[in-house]
């Protein structure tokens, strides 16, 4: 085994080559020699991993790790507009239990969740079982109906919030030609989030069907055949075969769309384009509230306070996915 | 499982209802793209013309865009956006690959620990840990900066998970041919690795840029100059300007999608392929 390998990633392995003499620049085309060095294969191994590592282990520590750190750290201070800190223990979150406005932003986002999440699973899964056979006019169908998926979020919001102007938007004239005349979407704080909801499912539905294909691809053909001898129909071969079998797949869905409906993943970009968390705080999730908090008043410690609630849930609904997946292992073998 | 005679129905029966399925699907799939016919449409009509309830514009006309592309930097905001987007990806795609392959492939102590840790972080998105990063990116002193808009979005656990579990499925024997020559670990993931990964980075490839292309929130939230401004926050603001302006602001939309619709028309197979196995498997 060469040296070369861990001093191509780092000149750091150089150190630990000793003798080896430089080779230069970092990728030469020349052959690398075959020399032994001082350090076993099974030590180079280990330099090797750390340094493959490295790059993204660092990053993802600063850019990912520290911060979910500090969002528990940073609920503790109280920060003024200026960067100043105090420390004010819990005061943070003492504030948040008689806010009346994050108790109303959390009832938001559990909403919302609780509405997007079966939504999604069932035009999800709708829709994969429509378009389910591989064929050229199912595959165009297929494409349609993700379409939207490649829109960005604030042009869907913009769109949308087109579609739904008050009186002359077209789905508000379609409305009012179908009876709900009067109805304002977007305005009335008895419709926004459902507004809200519907935009996320519109955008994340074609998503989930590609996940629900993926899954229903997965299950054997034969045991369809052996059901349709059996004189099973199409209701008993979906109940007794296809969701049972799907169960990875729909655990997974339920889990991700779950977990980005608490996030705010879609919501943020939805609600702050269309909304802003109005009317009446109808559509404040957690996440707008807190970014309007920081960003907005600079409140960057209460704003922490909050976000750190959202990252210990999040944190718990990972720890139990790994274990009820066995380390990320969406299938049962 | 169709092309055995059914038990229930006859052949007729059988095409009828593959009729009204696919018709049923047809349906469905206008009523979904609807609204992007409707963007599009409306950001050919007229000021007067804009609430019209046809689908196609009386008289046509191009002044929309061209009053968005003249009147607001949007050629500005593009390049930034795809400045951004690209640097992203091929970055990104460099530590990643470099990351699944240690983890996958190479044994040295502390790795699965490692692999925890990396996976421990798969859900957390952007928005919940938005006030600290932005803290720390102050910090670090990249407000206002490319950097910063750039740097952060680099790291996510998702194609570091996606690429370990790639090379997991590659056979050892590949690289026991170029151990056997003598190639380095870094030879190997060079030369050996990386070429057989080229479909899933591809995918990733197309992912990432997609996902970077239709940020909002962190260039949002990093970047208040305006000559930094990434597409998404570009569109975001005309609209606070030009609120009642829908005809610009559906051309303004339709620039800002025909990217993306463009790659989805180019790629649509290895887009909607890559997510159907992602993480799934």
């Amino acid at each position: 085994m060469s040296s070369r390998t861990a001093n191509a990633a780092q000149p750091r392995g150089e150190a630990f080559a000793g003798s080896e003499p430089l080779h230069g620049p970092m990728i030469t085309t020349a052959k690398p020699k075959f020399k032994r060095s001082r350090i076993s294969s099974r030590h180079q191994e280990w330099i090797a991993g750390y340094l493959f590592v490295l790059p993204d282990a660092l990053g993802l520590l600063v850019f990912l790790g520290l911060p979910m750190l500090l969002s528990l750290v940073l609920g503790l201070y109280e920060v003024d507009g200026f960067g100043s800190y105090r420390f004010v223990g819990m005061a943070n979150y003492a504030k948040m239990m008689s806010d009346r406005l994050f108790w109303q932003s959390a009832k938001v986002t559990a909403l919302y969740a609780v509405m997007l999440v079966p939504l999604l699973y069932v035009c999800g899964l709708g829709l994969a079982l429509l378009v389910q056979k591989t064929n050229r006019f199912n595959g165009f169908i297929r494409s349609m109906f993700f379409a939207p998926h490649m829109i960005s979020l604030v042009v869907v919001a913009l769109v949308w919030q087109f579609l739904v102007v008050d009186k002359i938007g077209v789905l508000t004239r379609l409305a009012s030609a179908l009876g709900f005349s009067g109805i304002s979407l977007l305005g009335d704080p008895d419709f926004a989030l459902f507004t809200v909801v519907a935009v996320s499912v519109w955008f994340l539905m074609g998503y989930y069907m590609l996940i629900f294909l993926g899954g229903l691809q997965d299950i054997p053909a034969m045991y369809y055949e052996a059901a349709t001898m059996d004189g099973a129909g199409p209701f008993a071969r979906f109940w007794y075969i296809t969701l049972p079998l799907l169960k990875p797949t729909s655990f997974f869905v339920i889990m991700i769309s779950m977990v980005a409906a608490v996030a705010g993943s879609q919501a943020f970009d939805i609600i702050w384009v269309m909304t802003s968390g109005g009317p009446a705080n109808s559509t404040s999730v957690l996440i707008v509230y807190i970014y309007q908090q920081a960003f907005g008043f600079g409140a960057f410690g209460y704003a922490a306070a909050m976000s750190s609630i959202l990252v210990i849930s999040l944190m718990v609904l990972t720890g139990l996915m790994f274990l009820l997946t066995r380390g990320g292992r969406f299938n049962y073998d | 499982m169709t092309k055995k005679p059914s038990l229930y129905f006859s052949a007729s029966q059988v095409t009828l209802v593959r009729l009204v399925w696919m018709t049923v699907a047809a349906i469905l799939a206008l009523m979904i793209i609807f609204p992007l016919l409707w963007m599009t449409s409306i950001s050919f009509k007229t000021a007067q013309d804009a609430f019209s309830p046809t689908l196609l514009p009386a008289a046509p006309t191009f002044g929309n865009f061209t009053y968005v592309i003249t009147e607001v930097p949007f050629v500005r905001y593009m390049a930034n956006s795809l400045f951004v987007s690209a640097t992203v990806t091929v970055v990104a795609l460099f530590f990643h690959s470099m990351a699944g392959y240690a983890l996958a492939r190479l044994r040295f102590p502390g790795r699965e620990l490692i692999f925890l840790a990396i996976f421990s972080t798969l859900l957390v998105s952007l928005p919940v840990i938005i006030v600290p990063l932005f803290i720390i990116v102050r910090a670090m002193g990249m407000l206002n900066t490319y950097a910063g808009i750039i740097v952060p979005s680099v790291f996510n656990a998702f194609g570091i998970f996606l690429l370990r579990q790639y090379y997991l499925s590659l056979p050892r024997e590949i690289e026991e041919a170029a151990v056997i020559d003598g190639a380095g670990y870094w030879r190997i993931y060079w030369s050996v690795i990386l070429p057989l990964s080229k479909p899933i980075l591809a995918a990733l490839a197309i992912l990432f840029f997609l996902a970077n292309w239709n940020a909002f929130l962190w260039p949002l939230t990093v970047a208040s100059d305006q000559n930094l401004w990434v597409v998404q926050v570009g569109i975001a603001n005309f609209k606070s300007e030009y609120s009642a302006a829908w005809n610009y602001m559906m051309a303004a939309s339709t620039i800002v999608a025909i990217p993306t619709l463009v790659l989805f028309l180019i790629f649509q197979r290895q887009i909607m392929d890559s997510i159907k196995t992602s993480g799934l498997k």
